[in-house]
């Protein structure tokens, strides 16, 4: 029983354990180049099917991350120890800085190719107020992502690196990122509605 | 932490962000039809402003740390000049010419410049070692 006390104790006190990780996983690069050249190919093609299918495919994706990272596995980071939440960490947030530029960058320019297509990008097409509706809730996701999303998640990932990370530093940067990742999640469901009735039209 | 003794860089990059949305979303609403500029143009000039503004503001503060700064700047910024140049040559594929395809550009060189700028600061302004 003491022993065990002690055990616990020990573990209580314990500084964090940072496991080694790499703040850009090098790995994902020639992923990350794959895609961009199949983006570049689907737009130079000047075919409807592949720029709608990366339109869908990365829209989903990008839709389906930032509900689950908003309202299912961020509440869940915050409820985490301190060691768990590091582990965790150090795994998602350097795979999201390939991630999510990459799923936005092939959702916007395939789906503004797809709206020359079809055409509600054009003043005067009947669902043309829907899009811009669209532009404005997409410029304020990006407003939050750039200015506050991505650089908290850059600076986390940072702090994490140094020889004596500051906790308070880090807890604020993830909230600040888990808070922007909910707002960013509510957007969606917004854009999840436009997008459907201009589908759906 | 030293948050307190620090310009309002993060709040001034936002409204940054937010006067080239506008301008953006001012543009592409008119196409197909004449864009009338102006608006676009007050917008862009008033963002430029504000990274300018960031810059000096940086500038001036006392053992910032620029190593870590560039450490972190250099790479968004390659990172950023790729998706704004995939953004450029989607707007020439598109025909987009003259005065609107201009104020594209300066829109995405602000980009791609600011979103480095602020990503550089926000993993600057934390010190390395803490009391």
């Amino acid at each position: 029983m003491a022993t065990a006390t002690l055990a616990a104790a020990e573990t209580v006190h314990a500084p964090p354990v940072i496991p080694e990780f790499e703040i850009v996983p090098k790995k994902g690069l020639p992923i990350v180049a794959l895609v961009l050249v199949g983006l570049i190919a689907a737009i130079a093609s000047n075919k409807l099917w592949p720029v709608e299918f990366f339109h869908v495919a990365f829209g989903a994706l990008w839709t389906a991350f930032d509900l689950f990272l908003g309202f299912v596995l961020g509440p869940i980071l915050g409820r985490l120890s301190i060691q768990s939440r590091i582990e965790m960490t150090t795994r998602l947030m350097p795979k999201m800085l390939l991630i999510m530029p990459t799923i936005v960058l092939c959702t916007l320019t395939a789906g503004w190719q797809l709206g020359r297509f079809v055409g509600p990008i054009f003043s005067g097409h009947p669902d043309h107020d829907l899009i811009v509706a669209s532009y404005i809730i997409v410029g304020v996701m990006a407003i939050v992502a750039l200015s506050v999303l991505e650089p908290a998640n850059v600076a986390v990932l940072v702090e994490l690196k140094k020889p004596r990370p500051n906790p308070e530093v880090i807890q604020t940067l993830m909230r600040r990122f888990i808070y922007t990742a909910g707002i960013t999640g509510a957007l969606q469901v917004a854009t999840l509605v436009i997008m459907t009735k201009v589908g759906a039209a | 932490m030293t948050e307190t003794k620090l310009p309002p860089v993060t709040q001034i990059a936002v409204v940054s962000f937010a006067l080239i949305v506008a301008s953006g979303i001012w543009i592409v609403s008119h196409l197909p039809e004449h864009v009338p500029l102006g608006p676009s143009a007050i917008l862009i000039a008033a963002s430029a402003l504000l990274v300018a503004t960031n810059v000096v503001l940086l500038l001036r503060v006392r053992d910032f740390d620029w190593a870590r700064f560039f450490a972190v700047a250099k790479w968004a910024l390659l990172a950023y000049c790729v998706i704004s140049g995939m953004l450029e040559w989607v707007f020439i594929k598109d025909g987009t010419r003259g005065g609107e395809l201009a104020v594209l550009t300066l829109s995405l060189v602000i980009f791609a410049i600011h979103v480095p700028l602020l990503m550089g600061y926000t993993v600057a302004r934390y010190p390395e070692t803490y009391d």
